[in-house]
């Protein structure tokens, strides 16, 4: 990767996972509702994918979805505003963190049904070709996602009808407590897609430049109109499926050996090795992110609530008798 | 006038035509709707005007076509997709429940999904109970989605044409009893807006409320109350949500009586939502209790004389009336 692009996805990269910090503060302090999933670990899937697309391209994304909307252009502070349920959020408050969408992003929306943004980014690959555009739509989705019967429909009609979508697996190698090895016959969602005739490519989900590659081409050939492709990235999920996990399924060395492949330390490292960047320069730009991080938490938590009446609205387009 | 006959399948596909040629935006999905024409012809000949790309035959894959139809009309598309029978929506619950209803509202309005989702419902026809469910009580129950249940020709078009232009995801259940049914379907362009009732027939002594194929079960029975002297109020509410509650309340004040009839099971189904509305805001209106017409909560039996127990008959609506009127 030119240094650029490197520096830029690096930055990227520590807004995601400063944001998540600030999340999973405000969710400890009691702050936020329901509960949280976290991609601490995951950033690398998120930028090396995502970023590369341009403004008019969608994603649909999933439970663990804010380093996917940040990717694609998102903002920190209506994200976090929405995950405190403010009336400035995303959602104006009435989707939370599970649910960030923005269509002028190019986001249609987290889903937290796991699958549910399969059939849904086929739809938008389906609607830019109905349209004539050489948009593409980008769908994340865990390990566990794809043995839904969801991901067989939506990749088989993908594959039939030759739509210009990405299907992103971004196997973070636990669905829940369930690790992909006890869900996932034949171990590989990307090994799936020889059966729909579709081009696949696993890589180190924690090997940024691995995943930016992998992906330029996978766009490359979804753009140029040869149909979908699965990109399924080898990741881990640092943190429990929420906060609070006691995260009995799995031991302490695993996640220990993990945090050492932590993906921001890797860039970290391509950064000084390239003589790109000092540590010195890391620390630097980490505390720029940081402030940036700091800022839109304060605006988010001095953001007003949602007002009883907007209960009723944004139901409905246009005017419906109740 | 013209007074031109046209069957509800033909009424379906008219007006799925003229709106394709309308709008550049709409297209169709859904299971051997091509060449085949739809399980229920309603479909014939689209394929030959409008081609495969806009008449689009997919796989059987009710989840992915009802998704893709939420994603294209998320992204600028006008979708119609096709459930073959409304029992297989089943398979595309988690599509319709919690992706087509909610999006716009979970994502805070910033959204709009104009989707129409048409399906065939209903028992009659010795398809035992996978092939025969009236269920759309359980898409009234749920926020964010339209529901639209034709009972004419005429209404069968005209209601189609507004689903599709709405910018709402919009139920469109078309009994498949009623597929042949012929009646006067103007050749010149209408609409019918949603949410408003059609009043069938006026009258002073009971208001009758039935849907879709009800209807025309609920017409005869009214022939043979009038001989006995019933002056029967008819109602088809057409649209189900937004239901036309007015129309119905300003019934119900000048007959003082009720009765709803629905081919959908009596637990849950859209007789106690009927019931329950009326009670809520009609109850000084009302001299008896409402009186439901609806599925006994059995599933379909495939032997006819068993079906036909099941469902609600003429003179299941007929014995309802005489007893409501003597109450």
């Amino acid at each position: 990767m030119d240094s650029e692009t490197l520096l830029a996805d690096y930055r990227l990269m520590l807004k995601i996972r400063l944001h998540e910090e600030a999340a999973k503060k405000l969710f400890q302090e009691g702050k936020v509702g329901g509960t949280i999933h976290l991609c601490i670990g995951q950033e690398a899937v998120a930028v090396g994918v995502i970023a590369q697309l341009r403004p008019d391209d969608y994603i649909a994304s999933t439970h663990r979805g804010h380093g996917h909307m940040l990717a694609k252009g998102g903002e920190l502070k209506p994200m976090l505003a929405e995950i405190l349920g403010k009336a400035t959020g995303y959602c104006k408050g009435k989707g939370g963190s599970m649910h960030i969408a923005s269509l002028e992003v190019g986001n249609l929306g987290a889903v937290g049904i796991v699958s549910g943004g399969l059939p849904i980014a086929v739809g938008a690959a389906l609607s830019a070709k109905l349209r004539g555009t050489d948009q593409v739509t980008v769908v994340a989705f865990g390990d566990g996602a794809g043995s839904e019967g969801n991901a067989h429909e939506s990749m088989n009609l993908a594959s039939l009808w030759k739509l210009p979508v990405l299907f992103l697996c971004e196997n973070n190698q636990y669905a829940v407590s369930t690790r992909y090895t006890n869900a996932i016959a034949g171990g590989s969602v990307a090994k799936r897609a020889a059966g729909y005739d579709m081009p696949s490519a696993l890589v180190d989900g924690n090997d940024l430049e691995a995943v930016h590659f992998a992906a330029q081409d996978a766009l490359r050939y979804v753009r140029d109109g040869h149909g979908p492709y699965v990109l399924e990235c080898k990741t881990y999920r640092i943190e429990g499926h929420y906060v609070g996990d006691a995260m009995v399924y799995r031991t302490k060395a695993e996640v220990e050996e993990w945090r050492r492949k932590d993906p921001l330390l890797h860039v970290e490292r391509l950064l000084m090795e390239r003589g790109i960047l000092t540590q010195e320069a890391c620390r630097a730009i980490e505390a720029e992110v940081q402030a940036e991080v700091d800022e839109a938490v304060e605006v988010a938590e001095n953001s007003p609530e949602p007002s009883l009446d907007s209960i009723f609205e944004d139901l409905y387009t246009g005017e419906v008798i109740r | 006038m013209s007074e031109r006959q046209l069957s509800y399948r033909e009424a379906v596909a008219e007006a799925i035509a003229e709106e394709m040629r309308r709008d550049p935006a709409v297209f169709m999905m859904g299971e051997d709707i091509g060449r085949h024409g739809g399980a229920f012809g309603a479909s014939r000949g689209l394929i030959d005007e409008f081609g495969s790309e806009r008449i689009r035959n997919t796989p059987i894959s009710e989840s992915v076509i009802v998704g893709a139809g939420v994603g294209a009309a998320l992204t600028g598309m006008r979708p119609i997709v096709e459930i073959m029978y409304v029992d297989f929506a089943a398979m595309a619950m988690d599509s319709i429940v919690n992706q087509a209803a909610k999006v716009k509202y979970m994502f805070g309005g910033h959204a709009k999904v104009p989707l129409t989702i048409r399906s065939a419902f209903g028992a009659g026809r010795g398809q035992a109970a996978q092939h025969s469910q009236s269920l759309e009580a359980w898409f009234n129950a749920i926020p964010g989605l339209l529901l639209v249940m034709p009972s004419t020709p005429y209404d069968a078009k005209g209601l189609l044409k507004s689903a599709i232009r709405n910018d709402n995801v919009v139920i469109v259940l078309e009994n498949k009893l009623l597929y042949g049914d012929v009646g006067p379907v103007p050749a010149e362009e209408y609409t019918i807006p949603l949410g408003k009732a059609a009043i069938r027939r006026e009258g002073k002594d009971v208001t009758l409320i039935a849907t879709s194929r009800m209807c025309n079960l609920a017409a005869s029975a009214i022939e043979k109350l009038t001989a006995e002297g019933i002056d029967v109020e008819f109602i088809d509410p057409r649209t189900i949500k937004p239901l036309d509650m007015e129309t119905i309340a300003a019934s119900i004040r000048k007959t003082g009586r009720a009765v709803v009839v629905n081919e959908g099971h009596r637990t849950g189904g859209l007789t106690s939502e009927l019931a329950a509305r009326i009670m809520d805001e009609c109850f000084d209106d009302l001299d008896a209790p409402v009186m439901r017409v609806a599925a006994e909560d059995v599933p379909i039996p495939y032997n006819r004389r068993l079906e036909l127990e099941v469902i609600p008959a003429e003179k299941d609506i007929v014995a309802a009336v005489r007893e409501v009127v003597t109450r």
